[in-house]
């Protein structure tokens, strides 16, 4: 085995990769609850290649026989059923993991100088991983799909000008149809898959070359080493210590996982849509078309943008916006700290109202403007409008000014001293 | 689901109760459909009622004949007593009548009803097979609680009897909704012109009876709903007794593996 080893070594540097990218990396020790999501992540990306893989097997990218080649799958497919539903939870499932993994950016600071890259390649995987959940929600070939698909690519052609030759350009046609389904077949199976793994490597790489930051905030790098094992004094091994303890992460989270795709894989609606089991329709437009849930903060922030000048292209602008402000994070924060642990209240506040924001934005997103009815006609400002649009409205604001607004409260906060070691 | 969710969360943030009904639209309750996907009989029973009354002109085209071994039925059982136009064993549910002539002769094609349990639920179902109602101002002749003004007729009126519409008129919503909660089963709160509220209910035409009892129709019903759920996932049954089973494992494994991490991480000073 050594000289296996040895013999590969001399013509290809494994160790020294597996050592530099895990087997002898050290991490601070005192990583907490919100440090598993970042391996989560990774296991899920695994999981729904392989499925997907499977998947691809028996499914037909064909308008007039997508629909039923997924019926096929969870019926007459040997273990089909499982497959699908391991990738349709999977979907979801990623998103969950990806938005606690940014959250425990945000909260210990983990954008921070030195790791502005680690940040915007995570950035990157995630509209990445945008465009192949969305492209992927065309596949199932329902109405949820169909529709969907057609409020997003009728996006582009807001766009001044280009507009609407870029919505045929996307679609390949004049509606979505069975082009549309070809090349989005492709940009799902293909495509995105090879850029996701791509930006994932690079992720993993610059985190590795900077080293990762932690609940305190505090450089391990920078502090002396242990006499004994050269090591900083609060680094270990990755490898076996967070090999181990992520495999505890991994099964809590396969545990939750398994709950979900076999007790209740529709998730009440939001994983499966019910009305994505009736064959898309291209002549009935369904009553109620919203977005998977977790697209839905977008699309609240995107119906909340009024129309200007006969266009609403401002909705659109706004909502790339909200997605890109996050690759600004690392130059708009200007705080002496890194961590929440040692930020001051304006900072907390102004995390907390974000959060809150992107919770209600989501449920916004899901239901009809219509959900809570108008204010009455005499109020000023607000009379006659939508209640629903009027408050996504405010929490569009709060969620802009949460990074508008962070090199003014970040740099004014009252912080704590940070401590030479962690706690 | 997803829809009570979202009513509730939204009675809670708007503060009203469960009839909360915006200007001008309605509110429907639903009885709970008693259907059991483990009751092999009532699913047995299901079957028969769906070959012989929907079968006609309703396809559940990805749904195999050989898949009700499934519910415990045998090939020759099925050879012999549900399949009337297929032959083979392997062949889907399907229907003679094109969707261009169904349309032609109802308006509009009946529905697939393979994946139909996905889409409206078992509740929905079972309260539609209730819902039905004769009604003089519609051109089919009748009319449904659940889904007014359906293109489909109420193919089983002779064995409930063609029922009929009962509504009850307030001047006020509050004692519109009391009234409506105390009812039992499917009920349907809707405004009425004027400021005024109906509770409308389906309920048996003394003169017009079926050729069976209310009990017995519902039952009936039951059991067709609880085959379409087993018809939409057939899998379902299989699918929840694997997870048990999943869940165990990996209850142990986390003892086992969470033992190793407290093992490796004693030598970590805190």
């Amino acid at each position: 085995m050594e000289k296996l080893l040895n013999w590969i070594d001399a013509r290809f540097p494994l160790t020294p990769l597996w050592e530099s990218q895990w087997g002898k990396y050290i991490a601070p020790k005192n990583f907490n609850f919100w440090y598993y999501f970042g391996s989560l992540a990774a296991l899920v990306l695994v999981m729904q290649i392989v499925t997907g893989i499977f998947l691809t097997m028996s499914y037909k990218p064909d308008a007039a026989k997508a629909f039923g080649s997924v019926e096929y799958i969870m019926r007459d497919v040997e273990w089909g059923w499982l497959i699908r539903y391991m990738h349709s939870t999977g979907a979801s499932m990623f998103f969950v993991v990806v938005y606690l993994h940014m959250f425990r950016g945000l909260m210990y600071g983990s954008y921070r100088k030195p790791r502005e890259l680690v940040w915007i390649f995570g950035c990157l995987i995630y509209l990445a991983l945008m465009g192949e959940a969305f492209f992927g929600y065309l596949l199932p070939w329902g109405q949820m799909s169909y529709w969907g698909a057609q409020v997003i690519v009728n996006l582009f052609s807001t766009v001044p000008f280009i507009g609407e030759g870029l919505g045929v350009w996307i679609r390949g046609d004049y509606t979505i149809s069975d082009a549309t389904l070809n090349r989005f077949f492709a940009f799902h199976v293909i495509a995105l898959p090879l850029v996701l793994i791509g930006l994932v490597a690079a992720h993993l790489m610059a985190l590795h070359e900077v080293g990762s930051s932690n609940p305190d905030g505090i450089e391990i790098k920078k502090q002396p080493k242990d006499a004994k094992t050269g090591l900083p004094l609060d680094g270990i091994y990755s490898h076996p210590y967070y090999t181990i303890k992520d495999l505890v992460g991994v099964v809590v989270f396969l545990f939750v996982f398994s709950i979900i795709m076999f007790f209740m894989p529709e998730m009440g609606g939001y994983f499966l849509e019910a009305n994505n089991f009736i064959p898309a329709d291209p002549l009935k437009t369904p009553e109620h078309i919203a977005p998977v849930w977790y697209f839905t903060p977008y699309y609240a922030i995107l119906r909340a943008v009024p129309s200007f000048l006969n266009s609403q292209f401002w909705g659109v602008l706004a909502m790339g916006a909200s997605v890109v402000l996050f690759f600004f994070l690392p130059w708009l924060d200007r705080g002496a700290v890194k961590s929440i642990r040692y930020r001051g209240t304006l900072y907390k506040a102004w995390l907390a109202a974000f959060v809150i924001s992107f919770l209600i934005l989501g449920y916004l997103g899901v239901v009809p403007v219509t959900v809570w009815g108008q204010f009455p006609d005499g109020w000023p400002l607000v009379g006659g409008a939508d209640k629903a649009t009027v408050l996504a409205r405010v929490l569009t604001v709060v969620y802009f000014l949460f990074f508008v607004l962070m090199p003014w409260y970040t740099a004014r906060d009252k912080t704590k001293p940070v401590p030479e070691r962690v706690r | 689901m997803k829809k009570t969710f979202l009513t509730v969360v939204a009675a809670l943030l708007v503060g009203t109760g469960t009839f909360a009904i915006a200007s001008g639209g309605a509110d429907l309750r639903l009885a709970p459909a008693p259907a059991h996907r483990l009751d092999a009989e009532s699913l047995q029973r299901g079957a028969r009622n769906f070959v012989n009354y929907c079968l006609n002109c309703h396809s559940a085209q990805f749904m195999r004949f050989e898949r009700l071994q499934d519910i415990g039925l045998t090939e020759d059982q099925i050879k012999d007593n549900l399949m009337f136009g297929a032959d083979k064993i392997g062949a889907t549910m399907t229907v003679a009548m094109t969707p261009a002539e169904a349309a032609k002769w109802f308006g509009v094609a009946p529905p697939d009803l393979s994946v139909i349990s996905r889409v409206r639920g078992t509740d929905w179902l079972y309260n539609y097979m209730l819902g039905f109602y004769a009604d003089s101002k519609s051109t089919t002749g009748w009319n449904n609680l659940v889904f007014p003004s359906v293109a489909m007729p109420h193919v089983l009126w002779e064995l409930s009897g063609p029922n009929r519409l009962v509504e009850q008129e307030f001047d006020d919503h509050g004692k519109a909704a009391a009234a409506a909660i105390a009812v039992k089963g499917l009920v349907r709160l809707a405004s009425a012109p004027g400021g005024k509220w109906i509770v409308q209910q389906v309920d048996t035409d003394p003169n017009a009876p079926g050729t069976m009892q209310p009990a017995e129709y519902r039952a009936f019903a039951a059991d067709l709903v609880n085959f379409l759920d087993f018809v939409g996932e057939p899998t379902k049954n299989k699918r929840i007794s694997l997870g048990i089973i999943v869940l165990m494992y990996f209850v142990v494994l986390f003892a086992l593996v969470y033992a190793l991490k407290r093992m490796y991480w004693k030598d970590v000073p805190h």
